[in-house]
């Protein structure tokens, strides 16, 4: 009886003792070995092809969106960069935006320009994880290892930027955190040009590589309608061969002044998300090279009313005058990071002080700061968009990230909905690996890259 | 078509189900009742001007605790559309009452809806009618409540679930 | 102490030694903290310096769980379950703080440390660790395993 019951989990209905084949079902994940990630898939096999596959996502549920709740609006950041945390710098803008947007600002074009670079090296650093880990569990864990290599010197730029590897809460409503460190531009030509060295290496491991391609090229293919029907944009799409990209299509900050192609693909298959991703790396270094020589120096922070911040607002000489000599000993706070001084804060943030935290210098050398720091600390004061609501989309690594945001006049947020770009490949998966062996599943699942703080937030 | 325009069509198609639009900060919005919902859907989806493929996103918000809406409609279902074609926005909004949280599903238009229509369920409580298998999309099943909606303190936790925890 | 104790005390550091740079680990990865886990495991840091540097991603070959991420009520039941699946002896690193704590996770769909659900040896804080921290947790679990004593 038992046995019977064994070999009917095992088999399927009717147990094998009939002459025909029965179905097999197998659980694939939450920890599966070939599989970074943690999602179940429930298949049913006939032989060794998918024929029906369930896909159940939530494991890394973490309450994103009531978290960003119980907090003021700046108070969301470092949740935001937990959201897709191999690129959490385009999180972080998103969501600025999306607040900015709400409150009516712009930015300065300095910030924009930060912006624009921080965006694409984590463009690029998510690319290459999603490179290196595909082909580690297709068995070329050289491409790993070479890919975390670069995906290494790109860090050591974020770390100088914003003081963090990964989790690097960088964006501020009205501006960012801090300036660019001096010889920020060599430091990054030189990381752009060792990465230039290892895509090369891969290119030259991957692309022809006979193992490779028979596992990719028509393997998990999704066409033009159907991945449009699912709302899948970013590299995915682009591989059907839909040349959508938020970049070019609703412009933001300064990408309608750079100069950049949107590689497509026509397959939509496994091999065509992989060479779409390799041309947009490249791309991403066009970018940050034309725009690191393009920036401009100037106010990085605005204010309320999107005026920039003069530098001078922060000084008020004629207030702190009284404390004679005091002001005469320059002061050059920084106590974490470079580009926090009163001349960067300036550069990079709004000009508003009902948005933007003032410089350190400020906050410790003048009552005015202080009270203004406080005021935008202290609950119940703060940041306080008027009501109302805003949709702003930026181009995330995987596809259009957006950020819905509702605002009661408060000072934290009523509602933040991130429109996850990882969400609708996930729901389109089965129909992506249907019909296919399931040994397909791991590229397949693999050239997706699924994020699981963005997927399940 | 440009947004106003677009709301412009709408309300001469749709009239008095077009409760309510807005273009606060450009982003074009048109407030409709659920009875129009899944017409006025259809339209953005098959007409050629519109031409709204993609649904970009579907979410709800919960206006329990919102200053001067604490009476009305509880719960208001948001779509995003975009299209591809025209490269244009619209935001449809749809409310509904909490004793009546019920919504038309538009997973036949748009199958992406399927998700999207389960993790509002999840998430709010609120159901979509025709919806094929509205289960749990991010929680599990023994969870007790919909914690997004507002009245769910964000530390309510529930016991473990699973064997010998 | 008679010779016989000396013999065994012996023994015990001997096999104590061989066994802390013999790890074999497995990754439990949810989470952001397994971006830092790659980073730690490859060739920049170069775990394998440290005899761990083979990560085995069945619980039955592995005598190291690195439970690396946020662990959610929905994913704690199979935590368990990959812990109960591991022979002994094994020991468990918490990687990250929201292992440790639930870190500022303070909510209803995450569990408030993995201690509530198995048992913990080494906690390694920090949101993600730099790979210097997990080494550092990786150096101080080495200790124990040479210290602790060998049943017969």
């Amino acid at each position: 009886m038992a046995d019977t019951a064994r070999r009917e989990f095992m088999l399927g209905e009717g147990g094998g003792t009939g002459g025909g084949s029965q179905n097999l079902h197998v659980g694939v994940g939450p920890a599966h070995p070939a599989m970074h990630g943690i999602i179940r898939i429930t298949t049913e096999l006939d032989g060794e092809i998918i024929v029906r596959a369930d896909v159940e996502i939530g494991y890394l549920h973490r309450a994103f969106e009531k978290e960003c709740e119980a907090g003021g609006w700046n108070n969301a950041m470092p949740y935001t960069d937990r959201l897709n945390y191999v690129s959490p710098l385009i999180n972080n803008f998103g969501y600025c935006s999306a607040v900015e947007k709400l409150l009516g600002i712009d930015v300065t074009e300095r910030c924009k320009y930060i912006r624009v670079i921080m965006s694409e090296i984590s463009r690029i650093c998510d690319h290459l994880t999603c490179i290196g880990a595909t082909a580690m569990e297709l068995g070329a864990f050289t491409v790993f290892l070479y890919m975390i290599k670069a995906r290494e010197f790109l860090w050591e730029l974020v770390e100088d930027v914003t003081g963090a590897r990964l989790t690097i809460s960088y964006g501020r409503v009205g501006g960012v955190k801090a300036d660019l460190p001096d010889g920020f531009a060599e430091k990054t030509l030189r990381a752009l040009k060792e990465t230039r060295e290892v895509l090369d290496e891969v290119h030259r491991l991957l692309t022809g590589n006979r193992i490779f391609t028979d596992r990719m090229v028509g393997v998990g293919a999704l066409s033009r309608e159907e991945t449009i029907a699912y709302a899948i944009t970013g590299p995915m799409l682009r591989a059907a061969g839909v040349s959508y990209d938020v970049r070019r299509a609703q412009p933001y900050y300064v990408y309608d002044r750079l100069e950049f192609e949107i590689p497509t693909q026509k397959d939509g298959d496994n091999y065509a998300r992989y060479l779409v991703r390799m041309a947009e790396m490249e791309q991403s270094m066009r970018i940050v090279e034309q725009a690191l020589a393009s920036i401009p120096g100037g106010p990085v922070n605005v204010d309320f009313e999107g005026r920039p911040i003069d530098p001078a607002a922060y000084v008020d000489r004629g207030k702190q005058g009284k404390t004679d000599g005091l002001l005469l000993v320059p002061l050059t706070l920084s106590p974490n990071l470079q580009g926090q001084q009163r001349a960067a804060s300036a550069r990079i943030n709004a000009d508003d002080k009902r948005v933007v935290l003032p410089p350190k210098e400020n906050t410790y050398g003048s009552i005015e700061g202080l009270m203004n720091h406080f005021m935008l600390i202290m609950e119940g004061y703060g940041i306080r968009p008027p009501r109302g609501e805003a949709y702003f989309p930026v181009e995330g690594a995987n596809g259009e990230l957006g950020f819905y945001v509702v605002s009661d006049g408060g000072d934290r947020p009523y509602r933040v909905r991130c429109r996850p770009p990882c969400l609708p490949p996930m729901a389109a998966l089965h129909r992506m690996i249907e019909g296919e062996m399931v040994a397909d599943l791991v590229p397949t699942f693999g050239s997706v890259n699924m994020i699981g703080g963005e997927l399940d937030r | 078509m440009d947004g106003a325009a677009i709301l412009e069509r709408l309300r001469g198609r749709f009239g008095g189900d077009v409760v309510e639009t807005h273009d606060h900060r450009g982003d074009h919005t048109a407030v409709v009742t659920r009875g129009a919902l899944p017409r006025l859907l259809a339209h953005c989806h098959d007409e050629r001007p519109l031409a709204f493929d993609v649904l970009m996103d579907l979410t709800a918000v919960d206006y329990l605790t919102y200053p001067g809406r604490e009476d009305g409609p509880r719960f208001e279902v948001v779509y995003h559309l975009y299209s591809l074609a025209h490269n244009h926005r619209l935001r449809v909004k749809v409310r509904v009452d909490e004793d009546d949280a019920v919504v038309p599903s538009a997973v036949d238009l748009w199958p992406i809806a399927d998700w999207f229509e389960r993790e509002v369920w999840d998430m709010f409580g609120v159901r979509f009618s025709g919806h094929p298998d509205l289960r749990r999309l991010l929680l599990y099943e023994e969870f007790i409540g919909h914690p997004l909606r507002k009245d769910y303190p964000i530390d309510r936790r529930q016991p473990l679930i699973g064997p010998t925890v | 102490m008679g010779v016989g104790s000396f013999f065994t005390s012996k023994l015990d550091e001997a096999i104590g030694w061989a066994r802390k740079y013999s790890i074999f680990q497995y990754p439990f990865v949810t989470a952001c903290c397994g971006m830092e886990y790659m980073a730690t495991a490859c060739s920049h840091y170069d775990i394998d310096r440290f005899g761990a540097g083979l990560p085995r991603f069945s619980p039955r070959q592995a005598d190291v769980l690195f439970v690396v991420g946020t662990i959610s009520h929905k994913l704690a039941p199979v935590l368990k379950r990959v812990y109960d699946q591991m022979t002994e002896p094994k020991w468990v690193v918490a990687f990250g703080v929201c292992t440790c704590t639930g870190g500022f996770y303070d909510n209803y769909a995450t569990v408030q440390g993995i201690d509530t659900i198995i048992p913990v040896d080494v906690y390694i804080p920090g949101c993600p660790p730099r790979p210097e921290s997990v080494i550092d947790g990786l150096m101080k679990l080495q200790d124990k395993i040479a210290a602790q004593a060998q049943r017969y």
